[in-house]
């Protein structure tokens, strides 16, 4: 399996992890969570003693690859490691997904963006779904630290899909996980547990939503009649990370703004989801050719690897 | 040819570079100059009457000593031009083939008073080249290691110029850069058919040979503040371009299909999305559709030439003012116009429409006329009333220009920047208000040219060395 993987990278480009001497960005850990979902913990002292909650990396996995960016879900300033939790969901995350402990990362930069805004709200809530549980757990960790009751609600369509339970709730008050088919926790979306909080009465100061956008949108709407503080993180396509391109861009308070540099995260009152939505289907049929193509490779290579 | 007099030599009519036809060359991206042949280029250096009070050194923002390199063309010495051009130029065979020449030292060239100038770019480009073609990458000397480090913030032109001065003067440097490669807009913003990257990449590897060190994926201000480099090297020179693209704003901006050139070109070249999907990075498909870009600069020809390359049926150039206006490189927009592109002139876009899906669907654009000059002699471009135009597009790109990106100057409260963000320095030391900072190339200029960035970093190099050296002239 390993020599197939090496054999799809070398025929994109030859596999050069090694710069200018140095040895960068070496996998150190690295497993599923959840079927496509990978945790990987990579070297990278300088970003491990920089980064705050909120912030992201931008890599690529070979020598002719896409930047992608991906959230720092955690760092260790001692062993200067930071950690990444990628859900596969295209040609890029699934062929990242393939690479094991002790290889490398051909390109790793950051730490990008603003850090989230933490200050001591009182009770805060952070809703995670899918994978956004991980880009959530920095944040909920950091609202903790700052000393709120900090409630965490992670979801996923089924049991399997609900991420970082243990984690959360060694750093969060209370921690609800749901599921959309009630195989586990409760049986419902996160914004169905979140109004039953309003509901019982629960005095709540700030919410933190993360996940795909219907899902974020539908909190927004939630909490907005409450006039209760929400932050969503936003996850516009970029190339740079830098606000040297502007194709990040999204239109928050009817201003444009560049996610990666202004944000990403931002006030989910004043954000528009439907024009984040509809940029985000930018190269929905260039991303099928492109897992397609990647396919059709690994494809070959196997048949070849076979006669 | 010892006996040619002065009157001959301008008799000889300026030669013309060898092309890639037209209709063959807007359809691939390899290099549309094929540059001067051995025969041509001595016989084109015959026409430079050598002067003996070169106008045209003054003309060029480096001072390259244009007479000497050239009399070495003509008599086939092509090793000791390159030295030549070297000595005050670290990337001929870029500037060769960019720079403004008919704005600079060709505008000048005495020759040009009655015949056309010698074609000073051309032979510049063909003595780098044939230098890099038969003799490789030739290093410059050395002096003895001084102890002393210089961080270098930024990896185009203004930077690598810079690096390559320092480290002859036996200086430590270390190149930091944002994006995963050196070259700034040479890599990812002109084209391979105007540069082709092997060029930079080649001199590039010249000053890693020399022993400059290559930091890429370091964003200074958020990997590394100035601060944190400061406590580690001597002094600093930033040279980060201006890299923060204007947008139009106006309506429908944030349709699919409207893109910054910056964000344009950048998927094109650096991230090479016309080898999709051997290369990962998608781009919109070009094929089949028409494309409006907005501007008239070197930009705009750029991101028009390309659309045709990936298989536009329609480019246009729409921009407010004429022709005579346009910023852009004559070269550029005559092999534009060869290649097919449509110049829709006094026309400014006034908004973009979409489909349901949030799609490019058409731009309405507004006729203008000329109207009485402005406080600059400049006739300025106004309106027509009622002189409205819905265009078909489905790929609109915008080069109207850039700013400056502020990661550094908000990480760097003690740098002083006016109110564009551009780093203030001073002339001739080109040192910021911050000790050991110094600053050059596009972030203190804005938008300008590659020569020009060169010049800032050779400036600081100078100014650095003394500096490190006895830390006085702050
Ligand atoms: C600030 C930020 C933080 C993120 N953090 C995480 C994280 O921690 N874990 C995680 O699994 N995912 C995260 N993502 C999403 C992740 O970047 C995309 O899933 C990834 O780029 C998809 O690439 P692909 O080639 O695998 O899939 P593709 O098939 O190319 O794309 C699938 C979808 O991902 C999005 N996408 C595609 N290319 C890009 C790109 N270059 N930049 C951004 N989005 C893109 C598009 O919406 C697209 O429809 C984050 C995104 C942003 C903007
Ligand atoms: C499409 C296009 C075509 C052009 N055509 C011509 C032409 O034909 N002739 C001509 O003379 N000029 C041309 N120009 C202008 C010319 O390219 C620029 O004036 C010149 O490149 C400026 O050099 P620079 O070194 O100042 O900046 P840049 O070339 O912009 O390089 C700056 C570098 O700094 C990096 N950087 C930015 N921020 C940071 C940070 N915080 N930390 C680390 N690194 C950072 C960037 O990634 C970049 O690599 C063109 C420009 C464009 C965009
Ligand atoms: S560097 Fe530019 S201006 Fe100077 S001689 Fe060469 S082409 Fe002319
Ligand atoms: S001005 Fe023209 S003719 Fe005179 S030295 Fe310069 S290039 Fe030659
Ligand atoms: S990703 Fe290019 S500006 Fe944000």
């Amino acid at each position: 399996m390993v020599f197939l993987r090496l054999l799809i990278l070398q025929e994109q480009c030859c596999y050069r992890n090694i710069k200018f001497g140095y040895i960068m960005n070496k996998i150190i850990e690295a497993r599923f969570l959840a079927p496509d979902i990978k945790l990987f913990k990579i070297e990278a002292s300088k970003i491990a003693q920089k980064r705050k909650a909120g912030q992201f990396i931008i890599l690529r996995v070979h020598p002719d690859g896409e930047r992608i960016p991906l959230t720092i879900a955690d760092s260790n300033s001692k062993d200067g490691t930071i950690t990444i939790i990628v859900q596969g969901v295209g040609k890029t995350t699934k062929q990242l997904n393939t690479l094991e402990a002790g290889e490398y990362i051909q390109d790793l930069v950051g730490p990008l963006g603003k850090p989230s805004d933490i200050e001591n709200f009182g009770t805060a809530v952070s809703i995670g779904g899918g994978v956004g549980t991980a880009i959530a757990f920095p944040t909920a960790k950091a609202l903790k630290e700052a000393g709120n009751h900090v409630i965490s609600i992670i979801g996923g369509r089924t049991k399997e899909l609900v991420l970082l339970e243990d984690e959360m709730r060694a750093v969060c008050d209370e921690v609800y996980p749901t599921t959309d088919d009630g195989s586990y926790g409760y049986h419902g979306f996160v914004t169905n547990k979140l109004q039953d909080l309003l509901n019982e009465g629960r005095k709540i100061d700030f919410v933190l939503a993360i996940g795909p956008i219907p899902m974020m949108s539908a909190v927004a709407e939630v909490t907005r009649p409450h006039g209760i503080r929400t932050v969503v993180s936003l996850n516009p396509i970029m190339v740079d990370g830098t606000g040297m391109c502007g194709g990040c861009r999204a239109i928050v308070d009817d201003k444009t703004v560049f996610v990666c540099v202004d944000g990403p995260e931002f006030d989910a009152h004043k954000v528009n989801f439907n024009i984040l939505t509809k940029r985000n289907r930018m190269y929905l049929l260039q991303e099928k050719v492109s897992y397609e193509h990647y396919c059709k490779l690994e494809r070959k290579i196997k048949e070849e690897v076979e006669v | 040819m010892a006996g040619i007099t002065p009157k001959e030599r301008m008799a000889i009519q300026r030669h013309h570079m060898l092309e890639q036809d037209p209709d063959v060359r807007n359809k691939n991206f390899s290099e549309v100059n094929l540059g001067y042949t051995v025969e041509l280029a001595k016989e084109e250096a015959l026409r430079c009457i050598q002067c003996k009070k070169p106008l045209c050194i003054d003309g060029c923002p480096v001072t390259i000593n244009i007479p000497a390199f050239i009399k070495k063309i003509e008599e086939g010495d092509f090793k000791a031009a390159a030295a030549i051009l070297k000595k005050d130029n670290a990337l001929p065979a870029v500037c060769g083939r960019v720079c403004p020449q008919e704005e600079q030292c060709e505008k000048v060239c005495i020759v040009g008073r009655k015949n056309a100038p010698v074609a000073i770019g051309y032979l510049e480009r063909f003595a780098a080249d044939w230098e890099r073609e038969n003799l490789g990458i030739q290093l410059a000397e050395k002096k003895p290691s001084s102890g002393k480090k210089v961080a270098i913030v930024g990896g185009g032109p203004a930077g690598l110029s810079c690096a390559g001065d320092l480290i002859q003067m036996g200086h430590d440097v270390t190149v930091f850069e944002a994006l995963h490669e050196i070259g700034g807009v040479l890599i990812y913003g002109i084209p391979e058919f105007r540069l082709p990257k092997a060029i930079v990449k080649a001199e590039v590897e010249g000053l890693k040979q020399m022993g400059v060190e290559f930091r890429t994926n370091s964003v200074i201000g958020l990997t590394d503040t100035v601060d944190e480099l400061l406590q580690e090297y001597d002094a600093i020179f930033i040279g980060v371009g201006a890299g923060l693209p204007y947008f139009l704003n106006i309506p429908g901006e944030q349709l699919n299909g409207v893109y910054s050139s910056n964000e344009y070109l950048t998927r094109v070249n650096l991230m090479k999305a016309y080898d999709f999907p051997r290369s990962d990075t998608p781009m919109f498909n070009i094929e089949g559709k028409r494309v409006a870009v907005f501007g008239g600069g070197n930009t705009a020809m750029d991101a028009v030439r390309t659309s045709l390359r990936l298989g536009a049926t329609r480019g246009m150039i729409i921009y407010r003012r004429t022709e005579t206006e346009m910023p852009a490189r004559i070269e550029e927009i005559q092999h534009a116009k060869e290649e097919g592109v449509e110049f829709m002139l006094l026309a400014g876009p006034l908004e973009f429409h979409g489909t349901e899906d949030g799609w490019l669907r058409s731009v309405t654009i507004q006729k203008m006329e000329l109207g009485e000059p402005d406080a600059s002699g400049r006739r300025r471009p106004v309106p027509i009333e009622g002189a409205i135009e819905e265009i078909p597009i489905e790929v609109a790109v915008i080069a109207i220009g850039n700013g400056s990106n502020p990661i550094i100057s908000k990480t760097t409260p003690d740098l002083n920047v006016n109110k564009w963000g551009n780093i203030l320095v001073d002339e001739n030391t080109m040192k910021s208000s911050k000790k050991g900072v110094f600053a050059g190339g596009d972030i203190v200029t804005g938008g300008a040219t590659v020569i020009l960035a060169m010049g800032a970093g050779r400036k600081a190099a100078k100014a650095i060395d003394e500096y490190v050296k006895n830390k006085d002239i702050w």
